[in-house]
C-alpha cells in the first residue's frame, strides 16, 4: 500500500506490502521519517492508505467507518516512548480507567487490575501516582494498561526511547512475556541494542520503502 | 456506573469553570426571557387582534342634511350587502347618549353639545374587518354620506407599536443567543482543553464517541436548563412587578398574561436553551476534538 500525507512532496510509505502473522514479533526499524510511525497509524486506522488495504485481524479496515473505530481500537493495545498516563490518577486508576471508558464495571476492574499490575512487576505500587514512579514503571503502567484488555495486536511506538538501557531490556523482557501469550507484538524502534538482543523478524524501512526483512534479524 | 461517571464529570466541569459557567448561564437567561416574552406577546396580539378586530365596527356618518330617503335608501344598500354582516342605525338621541356615556368625564363638554350637533350615523359591523376600503369606495359616493370612519385604522397603530415590542425582544433574543452560543462554544473548548489527556487515552483504547462527547454535550445542556430556569423566573417576576405598577392601568385595554401563559412558555425555553447548548457543543467537539 501506499500513504502520501497532504503536502507531503514524497510518499510517507511506497508500495509496502508486510504481512505479519498471529503470535509474530515484529520490530520495525529504520531512521526518523522513515514512515515506521506511519505503520502504526495505519494499524490504529488513524490515517488510511492513498492506495492498497490494511487488513487487521483478518478484517479490511481501510474503508472503515468513522464510528467503528472505537470498537476496533478495542483490540489493539497501544504504548508510547511518551507513556500517555494520566498524572491526577495513580497506576491502578489509569489502569481501570482504560477498562471503564469502554463500558467494564468497577467489579471486574478490581478483578482484572490488580492481576495485570502484578503481571508487569508493579505488585505492591498500585497506590502510587506517576510522578512518584521511575520512567520505567511509568511504563510498566502503560503497557499494563495496553494489555488489561486482552488486546490480539500489542503496537508499540518507540517504548525505550525514554529509558535507560537496563531499564528498556526490563521493559522488552516484559513485551516478550506478554507475546509468549499469543499476542502479536508490534514494535517501531531504533534501539539497536535491543533488537540485537532480541532476534526476532525485523523488517528495515527507508525512505517509505521496505529495505530488508529478515527472521531473527539485527539492526544491522 | 457509566452514568454515575458521566453525571459526575458534567459537575467536575462545571465547577472547574466556574466564572464561564455562569456567563454562560446568564447570557442564556436573558435570551430566553426576551424569547419567551416575545412568544408571549405574540400569542397576546393575536388574541387581542381576535378580540377587537371581532368588535371593530365602521362608522358611516351622515351629513346633518340628509333626507330621510337617503337615509333609508342606504340602511337598505348596507342591509343587502354581502360584505356586511350587521348594520345599526344610530339617530341624534342615540349618538347623544353615547357621547354623554363617553365623555361622562368633561361634564362641561357633555352640556356644551345638543342632540342636534350630533350626526346620524349607521354603525356597520363587516363580515371581515380588513375588507374596509371596499366598503368605503362604494360608499363614499353615495348621497347624504358625510364620513366613513374605520376603528380599526386605530387598532392598526396599536398592535404596530405591540408587535413592534415583539420584534425587538425577539431581536435582542437573537443578538443574546449568539453570544451565548458564542461562549457555549467557548466553555466546550476549555472544558475539553483541560481534559485532553483523558480524551486522548479513551480514544487509544476505544472508549465510544458518545461516552467521550457526552459529558461535554451534558455540561452544555445543565448551563442551558438553568439559563432557561432563570429565564423563567425573570418572566414571573416582570408579571409581579407590572401587577402592581401603573401598567396595572393597562389591564383593561391589553388582556391580562395569565400564568398558565407564563408557564406554558418553559417548555419552550427549556427545549430552545437544551438543544441549541447541545447542538453548540456537539459542533464544537466535532471540530476541536474530532471525535
Amino acid at each position: 500500500m501506499t500513504k502520501t500525507y497532504p503536502k507531503a512532496s514524497r510518499p510517507s510509505l511506497d508500495n509496502v506490502s508486510v504481512s505479519i502473522e498471529k503470535g509474530e514479533f515484529v520490530f520495525f526499524i529504520g531512521p526518523s521519517g522513515s514512515g515506521k510511525s506511519t505503520i502504526i497509524k495505519l494499524l490504529l486506522h488513524e490515517v488510511t492508505p492513498n492506495k492498497g488495504r490494511v487488513v487487521v485481524n483478518g478484517k479490511d479496515v481501510t474503508s472503515m467507518r468513522s464510528w467503528k473505530r472505537p470498537h476496533f481500537r478495542r483490540s489493539i493495545g497501544c504504548v508510547f516512548q511518551d507513556f500517555r498516563l494520566l498524572p491526577n490518577r495513580t497506576a491502578y486508576e489509569n489502569v481501570a480507567f482504560a477498562l471503564e471508558v469502554i463500558g467494564k464495571t468497577k467489579a471486574v476492574a478490581r478483578r482484572v487490575v490488580p492481576e495485570v499490575l502484578e503481571l508487569v512487576g508493579l505488585g505492591g505500587k498500585e497506590h502510587r501516582y506517576p510522578h512518584e514512579l521511575s520512567g520505567g514503571e511509568q511504563q510498566r503502567v502503560a503497557v499494563a494498561r495496553a494489555f488489561v484488555n486482552r488486546p490480539l495486536i500489542l503496537l508499540a511506538d518507540e517504548p525505550t526511547g525514554n529509558l535507560d538501557p537496563d531499564t528498556s531490556i526490563e521493559i522488552m523482557r516484559l513485551l516478550d512475556r506478554i507475546n509468549r501469550t499469543g499476542t502479536t507484538v508490534v514494535m517501531v524502534t531504533h534501539d539497536s541494542n535491543i533488537v540485537n538482543q532480541m532476534r526476532r523478524r525485523v523488517i528495515e524501512i527507508e525512505s517509505g520503502r521496505i529495505v530488508r526483512d529478515q527472521a531473527r534479524g539485527v539492526y544491522g | 456506573m457509566r452514568m454515575k461517571y458521566v453525571l459526575s464529570e458534567v459537575l467536575v466541569g462545571l465547577w472547574r469553570n466556574v466564572t464561564m459557567t455562569i456567563a454562560m448561564i446568564i447570557t442564556m437567561a436573558v435570551s430566553l426571557f426576551m424569547l419567551g416574552g416575545s412568544g408571549l406577546l405574540y400569542q397576546k396580539v393575536g388574541d387581542m387582534k381576535d378580540l377587537y378586530y371581532e368588535n371593530v365596527e365602521v362608522s358611516i356618518f351622515l351629513k346633518t342634511d340628509a333626507t330621510e330617503e337617503q337615509v333609508d335608501a342606504l340602511g337598505q344598500q348596507l342591509e343587502q350587502d354581502p360584505l356586511v354582516r350587521d348594520s345599526t342605525y344610530v339617530n341624534k338621541e342615540q349618538a347623544y347618549e353615547r357621547f354623554q356615556q363617553m365623555y361622562a368625564d368633561a361634564p362641561d363638554l357633555v352640556s356644551a353639545v345638543k342632540p342636534d350637533q350630533l350626526p346620524e350615523s349607521y354603525r356597520v359591523k363587516l363580515n371581515d374587518p380588513e375588507q374596509y376600503k371596499a366598503i368605503y369606495d362604494k360608499y363614499k359616493a353615495t348621497e347624504g354620506i358625510d364620513t366613513i370612519v374605520d376603528q380599526s385604522k386605530l387598532l392598526d397603530k396599536v398592535f404596530g407599536v405591540l408587535s413592534g415590542f415583539q420584534n425587538g425582544a425577539l431581536a435582542i433574543a437573537i443578538v443574546m443567543a449568539v453570544a451565548a452560543l458564542l461562549l457555549v462554544a467557548n466553555t466546550i473548548q476549555v472544558a475539553a482543553y483541560s481534559k485532553r489527556r483523558e480524551v486522548a487515552v479513551m480514544k487509544l483504547v476505544g472508549a465510544s464517541n458518545w461516552f467521550i462527547q457526552a459529558p461535554f454535550v451534558l455540561e452544555a445542556v445543565v448551563a442551558g436548563l438553568f439559563g432557561s430556569i432563570l429565564g423563567l423566573l425573570a418572566l414571573v417576576a416582570v408579571k409581579v412587578l407590572a401587577a402592581g405598577s401603573s401598567m396595572a392601568a393597562l389591564e383593561g385595554l391589553i388582556t391580562p398574561i395569565s400564568w398558565t401563559d407564563i408557564f406554558l412558555t418553559f417548555p419552550l425555553m427549556a427545549a430552545v436553551g437544551g438543544v441549541v447548548s447541545a447542538v453548540t457543543a456537539w459542533v464544537t467537539l466535532r471540530f476541536y476534538l474530532r471525535v
